[in-house]
């Protein structure tokens, strides 16, 4: 076990009752990060971030210091989108922390729009988050208020308005190309990259930084304590600490900070300050490591680090944050439909391997578990798999303008490759196919991974 | 029914004030019908399109691609039970059974009263709960077939009108941003560098405004 004592940085105000107010965030340190930033020159706060090796929380995880320096320079206004659409199966961690502590993440916001000269902000919180809606709304009104947003924030120069914006229900909307797209009052549809990266052409056309909401919600602790203490946290890539949640076949599924980098997935799932392990005395049969569109991983994967690194040469990601746990009575074909399912309901319909390919697998599995499968139906979706995202490779390669299309193979090559048999069970034959599949975690057990 | 009443006209304005461009304020616009509808009428797509200076088509083409956005009327109570895959490994496919049961409807109908209106829903961030579901997009956490049973009972006797408002009604706190202290909406074209964005920092050691 490789549990560390490292204090929580974003879950700080969870456990209490009134910590999502303004009073009680100032008792508790808030908005001393702002005013520490504030204090420097903009351009320092920007190191502070990059020596902090803070990586994105949305998914991607490019870090953040990074991310701001592709700003073009001397075109203005820029504009800082925050990504409260969180909707990715699995996922839940966002919502708590604009539930419970939304003037940190506000606090959050303003530092990143004081630190790149950002013009102002839109909080683009999921539709169908009411709560953190009421709460962030109660919050931006207490901060406005109290001089913290708006003209001339705490008496300096520093004037920008920061506007809750929320969603209407669509999962696409989170990719950060169709999140500009919905603020701007259209379908959230993707754009094409290049040219449309963000931090070059994004809102109205401008500069825009688009950052997650747990992203931001470090960056009060990181302007208080300093970036290097942040990335005293961690190893490798992977530093400070990072929320998981532990979903499924656990005794005690919960929403955990851990120290990023050094603990593993076993601790997640196994220790008795976390998921307390595998329920009813059964045994793991899969686990989902970073949301639906991760690959699976298994028990030989279980000592792996929660490092960006060691897990992606393992062939999966820990995207979201999601752990999502599956016991030895999983119904396998039916998990892999359920995850397709999504995919396929919430394809926006753009290119046409994403809008046919994941309606397509989504119907075979449906049909095989109906028990109207054919044997050849196996076959048929490695085939839709591998023209999504040829070569069923990890990274997958991509067809299509986002990576919604190519998240849908993940669940098929995880499922049908690693447990055949119950495939074959459902339409009584075997799987015959020559296509190849890459992914490093996809196929048979194997033994060396356990190894690190 | 569904032209903004006087009050909703103010809040309109007031929303689409925030936005450097008004178009951007089509899908909070869409909401406020709702709030003031239960559904998105005709004559709201007209009026919000004339509101943000597009057409009422365009209206429609964004407010169609975004499942919280009803054309036609729904019950009172929108019942969404989540089976995505932490829901469904917890339950959840068996918590649509049984409330389609106790509705008397399956998945996507109104009951006859316009009391409850149930659908399967994907994710609703609240996996480590499973099964999960959301009244009007209030959360219930870890719902067994009997809490369903009573949560059906005290929605229908009204026991739950304080914590749950009639569908159309999402956040019952408005942002609101006093004109004294609005930095203001900054329009894309002919943006300058802001004045902060200098070598030197925004406040002193003391916090003056050096
Ligand atoms: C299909 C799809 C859905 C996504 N959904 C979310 C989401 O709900 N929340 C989020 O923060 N990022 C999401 N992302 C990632 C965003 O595109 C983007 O990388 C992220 O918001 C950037 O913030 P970060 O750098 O702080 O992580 C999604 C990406 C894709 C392709
Ligand atoms: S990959 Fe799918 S979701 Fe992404 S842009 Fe293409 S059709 Fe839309
Ligand atoms: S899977 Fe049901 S809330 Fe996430």
């Amino acid at each position: 076990m490789t549990i560390t004592d490292a204090k929580p940085i974003v879950s700080t105000r969870w456990a209490l009752d009134d910590g999502h107010t303004l009073d009680r965030y100032l008792t508790t340190g808030g908005y001393e990060g702002l005013r520490a930033a504030l204090r420097r020159p903009p351009g320092q706060v920007v190191e502070e971030v990059k020596a902090a090796s803070l990586l994105g929380r949305g998914g991607a995880g490019f870090p953040a210091g990074v991310k701001w320096g592709f700003c073009p320079p001397g075109v203005f206004p820029r504009y800082l989108v925050v990504n409260g659409d969180e909707s990715e199966p699995g996922t839940y961690k966002d919502r708590i922390l604009m539930e419970r502590d939304p003037h940190q993440l506000i606090e959050g916001v303003l530092i990143a729009c004081y630190a790149v000269g950002l013009a102002q902000a839109f909080l683009y919180v999921r539709g169908e988050m009411a709560l953190a809606q009421e709460r962030i709304a109660t919050a931006l009104n207490e901060a406005y208020a109290a001089g913290y947003i708006g003209r001339n924030i705490l008496g300096s120069d520093f004037s920008v308005d920061v506007v809750l914006h929320w969603g209407a229900g669509a999962y696409i909307v989170g990719e950060e190309t169709a999140l500009i797209e919905s603020l701007e009052g259209s379908r959230g549809m993707p754009r094409l990259k290049p040219p449309y990266f963000p931090a070059a052409i994004g809102l109205y056309g401008q500069p825009t930084i688009v950052n997650n909401v747990e992203t931001l919600s470090n960056l009060p602790w990181i302007l208080s304590n300093g970036g290097a203490a942040f990335g005293a946290l961690g190893a490798e890539t992977s530093r400070g600490t990072r929320l998981f949640a532990v979903s499924g076949h656990v005794k005690k599924p919960g929403v955990f900070e851990v120290e990023f980098g050094v603990t593993t997935f076993r601790d997640l799932i196994e220790s008795q300050l976390y998921g307390g392990g595998i329920r009813g005395g059964k045994d793991l049969k899969a686990f989902i490591p970073g949301g639906a569109s991760a690959p699976w991983f298994y028990e030989e994967h279980l000592d792996l680090p929660l490092e960006a690194g060691a897990v992606g040469k393992a062939g999966s990601m820990l995207g979201s944050g999601a752990v999502v746990v599956m016991d030895s009575d999983t119904d396998v074909v039916k998990a892999c439909h359920r995850l397709v399912r999504f995919f396929s309901r919430e394809s926006c319909g753009k290119c046409t391997p994403c809008r046919e390919g994941t309606g397509w697998l989504e119907k075979i599995l449906r049909r095989i578990i109906e028990g109207q499968g054919r044997p050849s139906d196996l076959a048929m979706l490695l085939d839709v798999s591998d023209n999504i995202s040829p070569g069923i490779a990890w990274p997958p390669r991509q067809t299509t303008i986002c990576p919604l299309g190519p998240s849908a193979v993940s669940p098929i090559a995880s499922a049908l490759l690693r447990f055949r048999e119950e495939f074959e069970a459902y339409v009584g034959g075997a799987l015959e196919s020559s296509v190849e599949v890459r992914g490093a975690a996809y196929g048979p057990k194997r033994v060396e991974v356990a190894a690190t | 029914m569904a032209r903004f009443t006087s009050g909703n006209d103010v809040i309109a304005r007031e929303i689409i004030d925030r936005y450097p461009v008004a178009k951007s304020a089509v899908i909070p616009l869409c909401h406020l019908a709702q709030e003031q509808d239960g559904h998105l009428a005709d004559d709201a797509l007209v009026q919000i399109g004339e509101l943000v200076g597009i057409t009422p088509a365009e209206v429609l083409g964004t407010a169609s691609f975004y499942e919280m956005l009803k054309r036609e009327p729904c019950g009172r109570y929108l019942v969404n039970v989540c089976t995505s895959i932490s829901c469904h490994l917890m339950g959840g496919d068996e918590l649509l059974h049984h409330a389609e049961q106790r509705l008397g409807v399956r998945a996507g109908a109104t009951t006859a009263d316009g009391l409850f209106t149930l659908e399967e829903y994907e994710c609703q961030a609240a996996c480590t709960e499973a099964p999960a579901l959301q009244v009007n997009y209030r959360y219930f956490h870890n719902v067994t077939p009997a809490d369903f049973d009573t949560l059906v009972d005290d929605l229908a006797a009204g026991r739950l009108a304080d914590t749950i408002p009639p569908h159309g009604t999402l956040a019952r706190i408005r942002q609101r941003i006093p004109s004294d202290r609005a930095a203001g909406a900054a329009s894309p074209i002919g943006g300058a560098q802001p004045g902060w964005l200098t070598d030197s920092p925004a406040l002193t050691d003391d916090g003056s405004n050096p």
